[in-house]
C-alpha cells in the first residue's frame, strides 16, 4: 500500500514540476472507455457508409474515416484545454458564431431547401452547428458564476436569455426550423438544470402555445408541407411523402434479423433518399434487423449517458453544465434523427451523429466530445464560481 | 492507518460523489444533480420510445413493409416473342427471322459522348437520318439506356467496331431479329411485308408496344398477322430507384409465333414468274381437287425486305406512278373484263335455265342486229351454223349473244357467282377486290336504265363485267372438278394441315355433270381440235391434253369507222389501249388436276400471248406435279422442262 502510497506522490510531484508530465497525467485522465464508445458508433457509421456505396470504400467511407481521424485529434486536443482557457474562449466563439450566422444568411448555399453552409477554403461550415457548441460554452461560462441566490433575481436571466434568443432568431431566419428548436431546447436545459426557480419555469412556459400558433403563420410552404405530408404520407407517395414511406418500408423489410449486411434492397437499390447522410440509420435497420437497430440506440443511450454522468460527477459549475449541453446537444441529434428516419416527425435535414457521412457535422461533433472529455479531465478542478462579475 | 487502504478510500469518496444528490457547500449542485437526473429519464424514455415503434415497424409491420420493399425491387417486363415463320408447301423459308446486329452506345460509360459518335462515323459512315435520331434519343433518354448507332450490321461493319473497339468507349453490338424474305420480289405480293406498329396498333394490343415488335402490313403477314405474332414473355428484373436493371430474376420465355406452311410451291412460282418474263401480267395455279393455290404471281413486283427498315420517299413515290402498279396483287386486286373465258358460265347459265340445249344451233353472219343496234362477231363472215361445242371451240360471238338475249342478265349473274365470278373469295389476303357481274337491279341501283344491249355484250364478257385472275382460275377450277372449292394459300399451321386440303371437303357445285363436260369438251376443242381458237396451247407431253379457253378483252370502244376500215390491227395501238390478253385452262383434260389462268396487260389476244403462255405454266406445273409430291421435285426436272424451249 505504501508503495501506491509513495507511486501517488511521486506522480502529484512530477504533474506539479513538468508541464509535459502533467499533459500524460490529463491524457491518462481521459475516459478511454467513452472514447471506445465514440469509436465504435464511428465504426458502425464506417461499416454502413462501406455498404451505402454499394460495397466499397469511396466515395463515402474512407473519406468519412479520415475526417473521424482528424476530428479524433481535434477530440483529444479540446480535452487538454483548462476550464478557464474554454471560459476565456467562450466569448469569443460565440462571438464568432453569431458573425457566421449572418454571413451564411448573407452568402452562404443553400441545398435541399434548408441547409445552408459557408464554404472556406473547401470546407463546409455550417455556422448553426457550431453555433450550438458555442452557445452551450458561453452560457455555462455566464451560469458558472450564478450561484443560488443570483439565479432567483430574473434580471441576470435575461442576458442569457438573449444569448439563446439571437442565434435562435438567425437560425430560423436561415430558415431552419429543426436546428432552431434543437439550439432552443438546449438552451432551455441548460436553464433548468442550472437551477431556473419553478416559477420562472411556468411563467416561461405559459406562453409556448400561443407562440408556436404564430410560430406557424410564418412558416415557409416548404416547411407547411413537410407538416402535412408527414401526417398524411400515403397522399403524395413520390413526392414530399416519398422520403418517409421509402424509408419506413427499408426499416420494416429488416424485421427482425435484417436482410444481411450489403443486401438491404432499399437501400443498395437506391430506394432510399439521402441513404448516406439523415436516412443511415434505415439501411443499419434494414441490413441488420431490430437486432442491430436496437443495438445502435443501445449505444447511443450509452453515450448519452456517459456524458450526462460525467456532468453529474464534475466538481465544477461550468464543466456540468458544459457536459450535460453537449449531452443535451448529442441527444437532440439522435432524437431529431430516428424520428425522421421513423416517420414520427417531419423530415428535417438533421444527420445521425458520428455515423452519416458529412464533415461539418463530424468536426462540430468531435469538437463537442472534446469538450464533454475536458470537463471530465478536469471535473476535481475547483473553480472561483462564488459570483462576482461572470468571466 | 485507519485500517482500509488508500486506494479503497479514493473508491468511496468516488462512489459519494457520483451521485451528489445534495450539496451542503453548493446547493445548485444538488439542483443541478436532480435536474439532470430527470433531464436523463426523459433521454431514456425518448430514445427507449422510439426503440420501441421501431420494433412495431420492423417486426409487427415487418410483413407489410417487406412486400411493399419487394414490389419496390422487383420489375415484370415483357419479352418480345418471335414472329412465326412462313413456308412454302415443302417447308423451303419464305419469311424468316435474321439475326440483327445494331450497334449501341451506352452514354454513361463514356465521358465523351460527341467524340465517340465521330470515331464510330468514322468506321462507319452515318447519314444526316441517323445523326438526328441519335441526338434526339440523347436528349430524351436517361443515362444507361443505350442508343442505337446503327442496325443491320454487316459481318464486315461488326469486325471493324471490334478492332476499335479500345477507341470506342461504350459502344457495343447486340443482337435483335429483323424479317427476312430470302425470295425477295417472287413472293412479295402473297407474303406481304411487316413494318414498326404504329400508334394505333399499340393502342390496341400491349405486345406491339415491346422494341422489336413488327405489324404485317400486306399480305400474308397482314391476314396472319395475330397466327404470327405468338405470346409474349415476360423477365422479372431487380431494379433500382430509377429503374436501371440490377439482376434479372426470372424468366419466363414467350411462345414463338406459329409457323405457317402456304399451298404455295415456290419453284413453280420461280418458273412461272420466269415465262412471264418482263411482261405486266398475273398467273395464278391452282389444284381443282381442293383450292390450293400452288402459284401467284402478279408482275412487276417490288422488293418486301425494304419496309423492314424504312422505305425512302422517292421509292415510294417511284411505285404509286408506275403504270404498272408493282405494289399491287394483280391476281386478286387487278380487275379485268373477262372476255371470251366469261363464255362458259354464260353456256352454263344457259343450260341451266333449260332455255337451251348443247345441241341447239345458232347461225352467226358475222353479226347480231337487235333493236337497230348491230353487235359484231369477231370474225367479219362469221361462223355459220354453230352448236355449244362449236360455239366455245371457235369463240363466236353472235351464238353467245343469241343465248345471253334470250336468258336474261339475271341468270347469267347468278351461275357467274356460283361459278366464284363477281363473288369475294376466302382467299387469306387484304385487299382483294370482289369485281362485278352487272344485273339490271345494279344498273338501276346507280340509276341508269339497263338495256338489252348490256345484255348481249355480257355475254361475250364485256360491257360492266370485271373478274378478277384469282375468280377465272376459281371458276375453272369448279367447271374442271364440278366442286365449290374456295382458292387458299393456308396448307398447314405449325405441321398441321388444313382440313381444306382434303378435296372430300368441299361441297358439290350442284351442276348437271352432263352440263359440266359439254362445257370441258368445248374447252379441249378450244385447243386441240383443227380450228380452235387457241392451238398454240396444245401440250406437248406424251397422253396429257388440256382444255382451255381464250380471251381478250378490250379496254376501249372500237368504233364502227375504225373496224369497217379494214385497217383496225390492236397491234399497232399504243400499249394501254390494247386489249388484255387472257387464257384459262385445266389439265389433265381427262382427269382434271390444275387449273390455271393467266392474263397479261394490254397483251393484245388471248390466243397469241395468254395461250403459249398459260401452256407453258401449266407444263411445268404437270412435270413437278405439286399435288401428289410431299417433297419438292429434283433439278432434273427443270432441265427436262428446259428441253422444251
Amino acid at each position: 500500500m505504501t508503495v501506491l502510497n509513495n507511486r501517488i506522490r511521486f506522480h502529484k510531484r512530477l504533474l506539479r514540476a513538468e508541464p509535459s508530465f502533467r499533459l500524460m497525467a490529463k491524457l491518462w485522465r481521459i475516459s478511454w472507455l467513452y472514447v471506445l464508445l465514440i469509436c465504435a458508433l464511428a465504426g458502425i457509421g464506417y461499416v454502413t457508409l462501406y455498404s451505402a456505396a454499394g460495397g466499397v470504400p469511396y466515395p463515402f467511407a474512407a473519406p468519412q474515416a479520415a475526417r473521424f481521424a482528424v476530428g479524433l485529434v481535434l477530440m483529444v486536443t479540446v480535452a487538454m484545454l483548462p476550464p478557464r482557457v474554454l471560459m476565456r474562449a467562450s466569448w469569443g466563439m460565440y462571438a464568432l458564431s453569431l458573425v457566421l450566422l449572418v454571413a451564411v444568411l448573407h452568402m452562404g448555399h443553400v441545398g435541399k431547401g434548408a441547409e445552408r453552409w459557408l464554404m472556406v477554403g473547401g470546407l463546409q461550415i455550417q455556422p448553426s452547428e457550431f453555433a450550438k457548441i458555442a452557445l452551450v460554452t458561453v452560457l455555462a461560462t455566464w451560469f458558472s458564476r450564478m450561484d443560488h441566490a443570483r439565479m432567483g433575481n430574473p434580471l441576470w436571466l435575461v442576458p442569457p436569455a438573449f444569448m439563446v434568443l439571437v442565434p435562435v432568431a438567425l437560425v430560423l431566419k436561415e430558415p431552419n426550423l429543426g436546428t432552431a428548436v434543437i439550439i432552443g431546447g438546449i438552451g432551455a436545459s441548460l436553464f433548468f438544470t442550472a437551477g431556473m426557480r419553478l416559477w420562472q419555469i411556468i411563467l416561461l412556459v405559459l406562453p409556448v402555445p400561443s407562440l408556436v400558433q404564430f410560430a406557424y403563420g410564418h412558416l415557409h410552404d416548404y416547411q407547411k408541407a413537410r407538416i402535412t405530408t408527414f401526417l398524411h404520407p400515403e397522399s403524395d407517395p413520390l413526392g414530399a411523402g416519398y422520403n418517409i414511406i421509402q424509408s419506413k418500408i427499408a426499416l420494416g423489410s429488416g424485421g427482425m434479423w435484417g436482410q444481411g449486411y450489403l443486401h438491404g434492397s432499399q437501400g443498395q437499390l437506391n430506394f432510399l433518399p439521402e441513404k448516406q447522410t439523415d436516412f443511415i440509420f434505415t439501411m443499419i435497420a434494414e441490413e441488420w434487423g431490430f437486432i442491430g437497430a436496437a443495438a445502435v440506440i443501445a449505444l447511443l443511450v450509452l453515450l448519452i449517458m456517459g456524458g450526462m454522468i460525467m456532468a453529474i460527477r464534475c466538481r465544477n459549475r461550468f464543466g456540468r453544465l458544459i457536459a450535460l449541453g453537449i449531452s443535451m446537444n448529442f441527444f437532440f441529434y439522435c432524437l431529431v434523427n430516428l424520428s425522421m428516419v421513423m416517420g414520427a416527425i417531419p423530415v428535417g435535414g438533421v444527420p445521425l451523429p458520428l455515423v452519416s457521412y458529412g464533415g461539418s457535422a463530424m468536426l462540430n461533433v468531435m469538437l463537442g466530445f472534446g469538450l464533454l472529455l475536458s470537463t471530465w479531465v478536469h471535473r476535481d478542478t475547483r473553480l472561483d464560481e462564488s459570483g462576482g462579475s461572470p468571466a | 492507518m485507519g485500517g482500509a487502504p488508500m486506494w479503497l478510500k479514493r473508491r468511496k469518496r468516488d462512489n459519494r460523489r457520483l451521485m451528489p444528490i445534495r450539496d451542503q457547500k453548493d446547493p445548485a449542485r444538488g439542483i443541478f444533480t436532480r435536474r439532470a437526473l430527470l433531464c436523463m429519464a426523459v433521454q431514456v424514455g425518448a430514445l427507449g420510445e422510439l426503440a420501441r415503434r421501431l420494433y412495431h415497424i420492423q417486426i409487427n409491420d415487418g410483413d407489410h413493409y417487406a412486400r411493399m420493399a419487394a414490389n419496390n425491387r422487383v420489375s415484370k417486363r415483357l419479352l418480345a416473342p418471335p414472329r412465326g415463320r412462313i413456308v412454302d408447301r415443302y417447308g423451303i423459308a419464305l419469311a424468316n427471322n435474321k439475326e440483327n446486329w445494331r450497334a449501341l452506345l451506352m452514354p454513361e460509360e463514356t465521358t465523351d459522348v460527341p467524340g465517340t459518335i465521330e470515331r464510330f462515323s468514322a468506321l462507319i459512315p452515318l447519314d444526316e437520318r441517323d445523326r438526328n435520331r441519335i441526338a434526339r434519343e440523347l436528349r430524351h433518354q436517361r443515362r444507361f439506356v443505350p442508343v442505337m448507332l446503327r442496325d443491320f450490321l454487316s459481318w464486315d461493319e461488326m469486325a471493324r467496331i471490334e478492332l476499335n473497339a479500345p477507341s470506342l468507349p461504350g459502344v457495343l453490338i447486340d443482337v435483335g431479329t429483323r424479317r427476312v424474305y430470302p425470295e425477295g420480289e417472287l413472293l412479295a405480293h402473297i407474303i406481304g411485308y411487316v413494318a414498326p406498329p404504329n400508334e394505333s396498333d399499340v393502342a390496341h394490343s400491349t405486345l406491339l408496344a415491346l422494341p422489336g415488335m413488327r405489324v404485317g402490313r400486306a399480305g400474308i403477314e397482314q391476314n396472319q398477322d395475330e397466327k404470327l405474332r405468338g405470346t409474349a414473355g415476360s423477365v422479372e428484373m431487380e431494379v433500382n430507384a430509377v429503374g436501371r436493371v440490377i439482376s434479372e430474376l426470372n424468366r419466363e420465355e414467350g411462345v414463338p409465333g406459329e409457323e405457317i406452311s402456304l399451298t404455295i410451291d415456290r419453284g413453280l412460282q420461280q418458273r412461272v414468274l420466269n415465262h412471264i418474263g418482263d411482261q405486266t401480267a398475273s398467273a395464278v395455279v391452282m389444284d381443282c381437287h381442293n383450292g390450293e393455290v400452288l402459284a401467284m404471281v402478279s408482275t412487276p413486283s417490288f422488293d418486301p425486305s425494304l419496309f423492314d427498315s424504312g422505305v425512302s420517299h422517292a421509292q415510294w413515290i417511284e411505285w404509286t406512278n408506275n403504270q404498272h402498279t408493282p405494289l399491287i396483287n394483280k391476281a386478286v386486286a387487278g380487275v379485268y373484263p373477262p372476255g371470251s373465258t366469261f363464255k362458259p358460265a354464260v353456256a352454263m347459265a344457259a343450260l341451266e335455265s333449260g332455255f337451251v340445249s348443247p345441241t341447239d344451233r345458232v347461225f352467226c353472219p358475222g353479226h347480231l342486229d337487235v333493236g337497230g343496234t348491230r353487235f359484231h362477231c369477231w370474225s367479219r363472215w362469221g361462223h355459220g351454223s354453230v352448236d355449244l361445242h362449236l360455239a366455245l371451240k371457235y369463240s363466236c360471238d353472235v351464238y353467245f349473244y343469241e343465248i345471253a338475249r334470250r336468258i336474261g342478265m339475271d341468270r347469267i349473274a347468278q351461275t357467274a357467282h356460283r361459278m366464284g365470278l363477281g363473288v369475294p373469295l376466302d382467299i387469306e389476303l387484304p385487299h382483294t377486290r370482289t369485281g362485278l357481274i352487272p344485273t339490271p337491279a345494279w344498273r338501276q341501283a346507280h340509276h341508269h336504265h339497263w338495256n338489252g344491249g348490256d345484255t348481249i355484250v355480257s355475254g361475250i364478257g364485256q360491257g360492266f363485267i370485271q373478274v378478277t385472275p384469282l375468280q377465272l382460275a376459281t371458276y375453272t377450277a369448279r367447271m374442271a372438278t364440278g366442286r365449290a372449292v374456295q382458292p387458299h394459300l393456308m396448307r398447314a399451321i405449325n405441321g398441321e394441315i388444313s382440313p381444306m386440303a382434303n378435296a372430300e371437303n368441299w361441297p358439290s357445285l350442284n351442276m348437271p355433270e352432263k352440263y359440266l363436260e359439254a362445257l370441258r369438251a368445248g374447252m379441249f376443242a378450244v385447243v386441240n381440235e383443227p380450228h380452235g381458237t387457241a392451238p398454240k396451247a396444245q401440250l406437248d407431253l406424251p397422253g396429257i391434253t388440256m382444255a382451255g379457253k381464250t380471251g381478250s378483252a378490250q379496254v376501249r370502244h372500237v368504233s364502227r369507222a375504225l373496224r369497217e376500215g379494214g385497217h383496225f390491227n390492236s397491234a399497232n395501238l399504243p400499249w394501254e389501249y390494247r386489249p388484255h390478253a387472257l387464257f384459262i385452262c385445266f389439265a389433265p383434260y381427262d382427269a382434271p388436276r390444275y387449273a390455271v389462268s393467266v392474263v397479261i396487260e394490254h397483251g393484245n389476244t388471248g390466243a397469241d400471248a395468254a395461250a403459249p403462255l398459260a401452256r407453258d405454266i401449266m407444263r411445268d406445273t404437270l412435270l413437278r406435279d405439286p399435288a401428289n409430291h410431299t417433297t419438292p421435285p429434283p433439278e432434273s426436272v427443270a432441265t427436262v422442262d428446259d428441253s422444251f424451249e
